[in-house]
């Protein structure tokens, strides 16, 4: 039982990052924005988070920075491609690049120095259900905040005007500004959201799952979200699905470490990768899974016509 | 305030040779405010960064040994990005390149002789080739996005090596550390000047760089991959094939990257080590972008850039700042850089929203 909690817990621990940069982006890329910066704006977020609640003692403070950061970085890269348009590969390389540089530079005075953890917040009677109860209803804020934007995206992405203004815009921009909407206004705030989404899961990494600030400390898992997008076909509870697989295979290499397998820890290490590799491969073989979400406007600049 | 994009009629000449120039202007400024806030002269700062390394001959061997990787790389991302094929695994591309390239010196250390080196360099350059090969497969059979498939290379790249040298590699007598034999010297890049730290790898990218530029401008291969890149539709019209041409693509810029590779450990380094670069494979997509995706402009700017390392050090021992500032200042730069690209195609005109609604109230 114990360890079927720990299990759990450990999971949970390793995917809520990615479902909450992966959910992020997949606002992005639905309004046909290809936003590569994840990683760039993760590891702001962590830094920013990790620095603001170590030095003002309030772990909620430090979220706030967090999506502080993440927001900054999203509107450099707004700027670029949307207000200049810029191209978004290269932009959002030179975000992934710019967060790693500038993290690096003001972490520095942090390396060491153990940080702020955040609190788990237990709800009564639910924490208690067994086995479960413990991993599911005995988390921080961030945890909840990422199961409430899945339903929340879901319901805004299909159930909603402006979720399908959004898809249009992302399907198709020329038709879009035909009908009067403003594309790159609607694409400003999906590029917005994803890098508070980021900055969120970024805060997860340095008060949650590490509770200390590393350099590089992200270590490709704002790509691996990235992949994530592709692999969800751009749905949102696929996001989570998707998220918690990935999460299981990023903690095998503890547990196996654990239980004494005879494998290098190099390859266990590698594993998460190589996964997102094969999960790539599977997906993309098939096309007419992907073919029928995928945003048609992806990567595409648009400029009006004047 | 909004800012209104005009497209020109044809992209500006003269924008593209300035837009480099200005981007690098306007990094030099952030920087000085940067310094600035953070308590340093700000001129003092951006003399050591960025003038202080050009002024004695060690610095200079130095810069070119810095500089030689980033342009043998950046040459072959070139093919790359004009093509439309998004080869971010460099890094990754590089470590196996030096991997493969080691295998004679640490497996068969006892095997000394001139026909050691070349091998070392066409088995590093092969080992790149065939580690980018994947991506260029993954992309042409699934479908596959190659940007996430090259990065994800890149990590298992990563801890192939540190697999190596903290296992079956690691030198017998070296004390249990992380790090292979040391290369013997058949194994070892021939110096260009004696005595001095620069060897043959800046050759080697000049070569590559004057050779890329010549098929660029001069052959239908160049032609092919402007066409595919710039409309793939009209490639397609042409016969030209875009899968082969990922293919092509991807196998030159990884053993170029898996050249460089070799180069750099059978040359300043001298063995392997968990850890055998500054980050060179994705500085090299900077490089690739600021010198406008031409070989020869990736050579200045892989001078430049190797100037933001070694000024990075510098101001480190001389300053106290933090060599990290030079990462951040790399990425600065590549945004810079995007940024004045725009002008290339497009008039940039700000608008004033109290216009617009005046407009608007005169609608």
């Amino acid at each position: 039982m114990e360890f079927a909690d720990a299990l759990l817990v450990s999971i949970v621990t390793a995917s809520t990052p990615l479902l909450l940069a992966a959910i992020g982006e997949l606002i992005v890329e639905r309004s046909g924005v290809l936003n590569l910066g994840v990683e760039g704006m993760m590891i702001i977020g962590a830094v920013c988070s990790f620095a603001a609640s170590l030095t003002s003692g309030n772990p909620y403070i430090g979220i706030l920075a967090g999506m502080l950061g993440g927001l900054l970085m999203s509107l450099l890269f707004a700027f670029l491609t949307l207000g200049l348009a810029a191209n978004q590969y290269a932009t959002g390389l030179a975000l992934s690049l710019l967060g790693l540089g500038l993290s690096g530079m003001i972490g520095e005075a942090f390396v060491g120095t153990p940080g702020i953890k955040l609190p788990t917040l237990d709800i009564p009677l639910l924490s208690d259900i067994p086995v479960i109860g413990n991993a599911i209803f005995n988390q921080d804020i961030l945890f909840y905040i990422a199961i409430l934007l899945v339903v929340g995206v879901s319901w805004f992405l299909f159930k909603t005007r402006w979720g399908l203004i959004l898809r249009a815009v992302g399907e198709n921009h020329n038709s879009a500004h035909a009908l009067g909407y403003n594309v790159n206004r609607v694409r400003l705030f999906a590029v917005l959201f994803g890098g508070v989404c980021a900055g969120l899961s970024g805060s997860y990494l340095s008060m949650v799952y590490t509770n200390l600030w590393i350099e590089n400390m992200t270590a490709g898992r704002g790509w691996i979200a990235l992949a994530l997008v592709v692999f969800s076909s751009w749905l949102p509870g696929r996001a989570a699905v998707g998220a918690y697989l990935f999460g299981s295979v990023l903690i095998l290499q503890f547990h196996a470490q654990g239980a004494g397998w005879a494998v290098p820890s190099q390859l266990l290490s590698a594993l998460p990768y190589i996964a997102t590799i094969i999960a790539l491969i599977f997906i993309s073989r098939n096309r007419n899974v992907t073919r029928v979400n995928t945003p048609s406007c992806l990567g595409q600049a648009f400029v009006p016509d004047r | 305030m909004r800012l209104e994009l005009q497209k020109r009629n044809a992209p500006s000449k003269r924008m593209a040779l300035l837009s480099p120039v200005m981007a690098i202007i306007l990094t030099l400024i952030t920087g000085a405010i940067m310094f600035k806030l953070l308590g340093f002269d700000a001129s003092k700062a951006l003399f050591v960064y960025f003038v202080e390394p050009l002024l004695d001959s060690w610095s200079l061997q130095e810069l070119v040994v810095k500089a030689s990787p980033l342009i043998l790389i950046a040459v072959g991302l070139t093919i790359c990005y004009r093509s439309n094929n998004w080869n971010i695994g460099a890094e990754g591309q590089f470590t196996i390149g030096a991997i493969c390239g080691s295998i004679l010196p640490i497996m068969f250390p006892e095997w000394q002789n001139y026909a050691v080196f070349p091998i070392m360099l066409a088995m590093g350059a092969l080992g790149g080739a065939l580690f980018a090969y994947i991506p260029a497969l993954l992309k042409n059979r699934f479908a596959t996005n190659e940007i996430l498939t090259s990065l994800m290379l890149t990590y298992v790249g990563l801890l192939l090596l540190d697999y190596l040298v903290r296992g079956p590699w690691k030198d017998p007598e070296g004390y249990n550390f992380p790090e292979s034999r040391l290369f013997h010297d058949y194994a070892l890049a021939p110096s260009i000047i004696e005595g001095g730290r620069m060897h043959i790898g800046a050759i080697f990218a000049l070569v590559a760089a004057i050779v890329v530029f010549i098929l660029f401008i001069r052959t239908l291969k160049g032609f092919e991959i402007k066409v595919i890149g710039e409309t793939p539709r009209a490639g397609n019209f042409a016969g030209f094939s875009q899968q082969k041409m990922t293919i092509f693509a991807f196998l030159v810029s990884g053993a170029l990257t898996g050249l460089a590779g070799i180069l750099e450990v059978s040359g300043p380094i001298g063995q392997l080590r968990p850890t055998i670069s500054p980050g060179y494979g994705f500085t090299a997509i900077i490089v690739a972008f600021l010198g406008r995706l031409n070989p020869i402009g990736a050579v200045f700017a892989g001078l430049l850039l190797a100037l933001s390392y070694l000024g990075g050090e510098a101001a480190q021992v001389d300053l106290g700042v933090s060599e990290k500032t030079a990462k951040a200042f790399q990425g600065i730069l590549l945004f810079y850089v995007l940024a004045c690209d725009t002008l290339i195609n497009y008039r940039i005109r700000v608008i004033w929203t109290k216009k617009n609604a005046q407009i608007k109230e005169a609608a």
